[in-house]
């Protein structure tokens, strides 16, 4: 146990993952409002109410079928994508040629709902979801104690965002989609079928959300509300970074989140502003964000 | 003149761009192999023709009849898909993916396209520039990958938008030989073009169009004696 600055390494270190742990859901869910925004030119307000569908699902498996937490990181993502392809299907293909305003007012209208039937059901308090055996516990190292499933979660989230940006930046599959993003009239006159292609990355945008929502549901409790509590920050986190750039979403969200982690070592009083503060420079300085296409 | 034998048969093709009536009756036909040319002045419905066809303008009524298949009321994917390739004025070149993904972005469609090493015997250049991002390339070299990705598909019907726009005469010659090959070939092109001169060298039959109409039509040896004529249609 050492001291930086006048703060016990412990403190430092815990705070540091801390920031590491948020930064890691401010980048996965920005990534899946970058992937959406870039197909669909729409902004997805409803990104928090699905991640809480993914936390929800994870506890429902549990408590109705048995099915732990390793299932549910795959079969949560995967029910939660479904209902994305169907709110596509159903609403946003018929907003596709309006103002994206409609996209958005939709996508908000959507999270009001969702929300206020689960706190219906679940009320408001949250609901506890264990965090799996072969997770449990941590190791001592030295500077700092790091808790199992908290290492965990950060690698799985960089894994999947780096995935993710290697299927979209390297792959056959990711020219596909970064073609739709630039000309999808073009890209339908070779034959290729944009519309499924722009239903299956809203999909799978809402399903990363979702996988959020499942790794997220040991840490926090599983609520109603945890979606919107989460929601407003990666949006500040996006405007920082900008829409344009899915490796930009993803440095965005891990480096805010341990901004976030410090400031509450060194100035607790700004913690829960800092990356608003921060929104706001970028705005005046860098209106399309760090990484953001400017116009 | 109409004929059940031909390859792409156009009737009474109406088309709008919102409220604004653009294509007005065109009716025309291209037969297997053949190269035929619309010409016209600027604005005339040119390029609205080849877009209305290819499905890309989706407010048109009317008959487009491509090996016997209506094409009118399908999406332009579909349409693609019978076998129709559009290589736009703009060219389309993605600038989010390397010449490389760009040419092998439009899928097959039919067999027997050409692969990647009869592509780069048409255009050399090319090859060299594979992993350079696609609007890095010259205007030129932009216009061989739009016209190479095409032939990769195995499309027969080729559509295209004044591929010598904007070009340095070097470069229109080697366009004008690559049609040229491909007509050999066997291939059937459409093509819109406001370079009569280039037009010239290639094409069997040409429209002339005006205001969202044919107004006239002329086989390759009845040119010369019409060149007053076009001269008054184009304006030069």
């Amino acid at each position: 146990m050492f001291e930086i600055f006048g703060i016990p390494s412990q403190a430092l270190f815990g705070q540091l993952l801390l920031g590491l742990i948020n930064g890691s859901f401010y980048a996965l869910l920005s990534l899946g409002l970058a992937v959406i925004f870039g197909m669909l030119n729409i902004i997805n307000f409803a990104h928090g109410a699905q991640y809480m569908m993914g936390a929800f699902a994870a506890y429902l498996l549990l408590q109705h079928t048995g099915i732990g937490y390793w299932e549910a990181l795959v079969i949560a993502p995967i029910l939660v994508g479904a209902t994305g392809i169907l709110v596509e299907r159903l609403f946003l293909k018929h907003l596709r040629k309006l103002d994206p305003l409609y996209g958005l007012l939709l996508t908000f209208g959507l999270a009001i709902v969702i929300e206020g039937v689960f706190r219906n059901s679940y009320g408001s308090s949250g609901l506890p979801y264990q965090v799996p055996e072969s997770l449990q516990g941590g190791h001592n190292l030295g500077f700092m104690f790091l808790p199992n499933y908290r290492a965990w979660v950060i690698v799985l989230s960089l894994a999947v965002c780096l995935a993710t940006w290697f299927a979209i930046e390297r792959t056959r599959l990711g020219s596909y989609l970064r073609a739709a993003t630039e000309n999808p009239v073009l890209e339908r006159a070779f034959g290729i079928n944009v519309p499924r292609m722009v239903t299956l990355t809203y999909g799978f945008g809402v399903g990363l959300a979702a996988l959020a929502g499942v790794m997220a549901a040991p840490i926090y409790n599983v609520s109603p509300q945890m979606g919107s509590d989460l929601i407003i920050v990666v949006f500040a986190v996006v405007v920082i970074g900008g829409m344009g750039s899915i490796l930009g979403a993803i440095l965005t969200g891990f480096t805010l989140g341990i901004v976030e982690g410090l400031t509450k070592v060194f100035f607790p009083e700004a913690s829960n502003t800092v990356i608003f503060v921060i929104m706001a420079i970028v705005l005046l300085i860098r209106p399309a964000g760090f990484f953001g296409r400017t116009a | 003149m109409s004929d059940t034998r031909a390859l792409l048969s156009v009737k009474d093709l109406e088309a709008w761009y919102g409220e604004s009536h653009v294509l007005h009756g065109v009716t025309f036909d291209v037969q297997p192999g053949e190269v035929v040319t619309l010409l016209g002045r600027n604005g005339v419905g040119k390029t609205t023709t080849l877009k209305a066809i290819m499905g890309i303008i989706e407010q048109r009524t009317g008959s487009v009849c491509f090996e016997g298949r209506e094409l009118i009321g399908l999406p332009s994917d579909a349409i693609a898909r019978c076998g129709i390739a559009f290589c736009p004025e703009e060219r389309g070149i993605f600038a989010s993916l390397d010449v490389k993904e760009n040419l092998l972005l439009p899928p097959q469609v039919r067999p027997g396209g050409l692969d990647l090493d009869r592509i780069f015997e048409l255009f050399p250049n090319l090859r060299e520039r594979l992993r350079s991002q696609g609007t890095k390339l010259s205007g030129g070299e932009q216009q061989m990958l739009a016209i190479g990705r095409i032939l990769r598909t195995g499309a027969r019907l080729l559509l295209l938008d004044e591929p010598t726009e904007g070009l340095a005469p070097v470069i229109i010659e080697q366009i004008g030989r690559t049609i040229g090959t491909l007509k050999a070939q066997g291939f059937t092109i459409l093509l819109v073009e406001q370079n009569f001169h280039f037009a010239a060298t290639l094409a069997d039959r040409y429209y002339v169009m005006e205001h969202g109409r044919i107004v006239d039509h002329f086989a390759a040896a009845e040119l010369h004696a019409n060149t007053e004529k076009l001269h008054d249609y184009l304006g030069v």
